[in-house]
């Protein structure tokens, strides 16, 4: 079985050192970059990367959490637009993230170590959506999925599955726009493991399963967790894809992203409440993964 | 060929009265200033953040206008009416607003952002189904027996006008059934494009969406008429060129243009 999947041979080759811990590749020739040893940074680098992180990412926080209807937040997180919302996006988002695992690190183990002609291809295939407009993706799973799409019209007809206007297209948007990032993530983790620790536990007697499991895994947990971290930030802000395909139904299409923008005009309160939740969630998350999950492993 | 001269003298009497009504409206007495006088070079780009529904009418009448005015330039800006009239309150370039209803001219109107509305057109709505009706929807209450049915959001004035609309004839769709999409263009694309099996839109929007969906329409008793104001913005970049613009769209020419895409007479 291993004899028809070829592992990239460009690691062993090079005899490189074990992956540090963020599932980099650490290359035995090139030194890691360190600052300088006087710690001097340009001025103009100071001045255009203080700019950038005071108008891209603080003044539009600052905006958000200055606009906060404080008072009636928890009024308005517990109203029945907002809980709909909230439960349908997590639920969502975390099935997404389930299914671009299961379906995504068996493409990345096989853009990674198999080696197929076209391989380019299905690479550059499986990223589209990270580059595609939602909405053209959303248009895209419509003609593939809707009732009258190239497989929905046989999945409703022959099966009665029918993905449009409920929570599972929902998933499928949010799958649809996320799994490259986990597989992007999940690739890269798996190039930069040395084969040879595989290769030893194959002579230690260690079967298929075992070495993925005891093994490769070990290794790879970095780059899943932060590949799943991605993938499942990008499913609960998805928001073109998902009102495309899915539509807006409240309580079974309307996850978090679509409720605040079709509230900002009725409730401009509510949306930017449901926006400040949607900000704390993805806070807790990067705060979560860099202490627990990602800290415990280095 | 009687018949067809008979048709083209009405037509240009009906010209020349619209045009006296056009000049009346002006105000008579600039109106004939300006005959008299060469019309003055109108140049500029204006930003027209116009009601969704419009889309098809105002992009042939900008064209038209372009054509007849070298140097102007009409952006257009189409979103639901609501959404149009947020970007402006909160200081988004535009140097005309029209709306699909007045609600939202008026919230400008009192912010002191827009001045002298004109009603442009106005607008009936109508069921859109899938091409060839497969669910055999004949009436409002037949909507709450299909599947899915589209309507537009509630603040946007589609989704208003088909609320009211619901209500006089006594129907209820179940919230479970019902997608709401965030102007009329998207909300008809749920038929168009996707598995919506109905939804309520304008007239006009079944008429530009031609084949790809098929009207009901709804009786006048349960139907509503929808009243497009439009108007100029205070401290817009080219006032004189936005003015144009609005005059224009009221003229003969470009309510040709409307009617033919469906809307009603002011």
């Amino acid at each position: 079985m291993s004899g028809r999947v070829r592992r990239s041979g460009s690691l062993n080759d090079t005899g490189s050192l074990p992956p540090d811990a963020d599932g980099m590749p650490a290359s035995g020739t090139r030194a890691r970059t360190r600052p300088h040893p006087g710690g001097r940074v340009p001025l103009a680098v100071v001045l255009v990367g203080g700019a950038a992180a005071l108008f891209f990412f603080a003044l539009p926080l600052a905006g958000l959490l200055g606009r906060a209807p404080w008072s009636r937040l928890v009024d308005d997180v517990t109203s029945p637009v907002a809980r709909d919302a909230l439960r349908l996006s997590l639920i969502c988002s975390v099935c997404a993230t389930a299914l671009a695992v299961v379906f995504g690190v068996p493409l990345a183990w096989l853009l990674a170590r198999a080696d197929f002609r076209g391989r380019a291809l299905v690479r550059a295939l499986v990223l589209l959506p990270m580059v595609l407009p939602p909405v053209v993706g959303g248009v895209a799973l419509l003609r593939a999925f809707s009732r009258t799409g190239l497989v929905g019209e046989w999945l409703y007809d022959a099966l009665g599955i029918q993905f449009t206007f409920h929570t599972s297209g929902v998933v499928l948007a949010e799958a649809f726009v996320a799994m490259p990032f986990l597989v992007l993530t999940v690739e890269a983790g798996l190039r930069a493991i040395d084969t040879r620790y595989e290769d030893a536990a194959a002579t230690l007697g260690a079967g298929q399963w075992t070495r993925f499991w005891r093994v490769t895994l070990r290794f790879l947990a970095p780059s899943l967790a932060a590949g799943a971290a991605l993938a499942w930030a990008r499913a609960l802000g998805e928001f073109g894809a998902t009102i495309t395909f899915a539509g807006n139904i409240q309580g079974r299409t309307e996850t978090l992203p679509l409720a605040v923008y079709l509230q900002l005009e009725t409730n401009q309160d509510l949306a930017i409440t449901l926006s400040l939740v949607l900000l704390a969630i993805s806070v807790a998350v990067l705060v979560l993964l860099r202490d627990r999950w990602l800290g415990a492993l280095r | 060929m009687l018949s067809g001269v008979t048709v083209t003298a009405r037509r240009r009497l009906g010209t020349a009265m619209a045009s006296v009504l056009v000049m009346a409206l002006l105000g008579g007495n600039a109106a004939s200033a300006e005959l008299r006088r060469p019309r003055p070079k109108l140049s500029g780009t204006v930003t027209v953040s116009a009601a969704s529904s419009l889309t098809e009418a105002f992009t042939e009448i900008g064209a038209k206008f372009e054509k007849a005015n070298r140097a102007a330039h009409i952006t257009f800006n189409f979103g639901s009416s609501s959404t149009l009239e947020l970007q402006i309150e909160q200081g988004a370039p535009a140097d005309v607003f029209a709306s699909a209803d007045l609600t939202n001219m008026d919230k400008l109107l009192a912010a002191g952002k827009v001045a002298s509305p004109a009603i442009l057109a106005r607008n009936q709505l109508e069921i859109a189904v899938k091409p060839a009706n497969p669910q055999h929807v004949r009436s409002i209450a037949d909507l709450a027996n299909v599947g899915v049915v589209a309507l537009c959001a509630e603040a946007v004035p589609c989704g208003k006008y088909a609320n009211q609309i619901l209500a006089r004839a006594g129907v209820k769709i179940p919230p479970d059934r019902i997608t709401r999409g965030q102007d009329v263009k998207a909300t008809l694309t749920a038929v168009s494009a996707g598995d919506a099996d109905a939804a309520i839109v304008y007239v006009t929007d079944v008429r530009a969406a031609k084949s790809s969906v098929e009207g009901v329409s709804i009786p006048e008793a349960h139907n509503t008429v929808a009243v497009y104001p439009i108007a100029t913005l205070i401290g817009g970049s080219h006032l004189k060129l936005a003015k144009a613009f609005v005059a224009y769209v009221r003229s003969s020419a470009a309510q040709r243009i409307l009617e033919r895409h469906g809307f009603l007479a002011p």
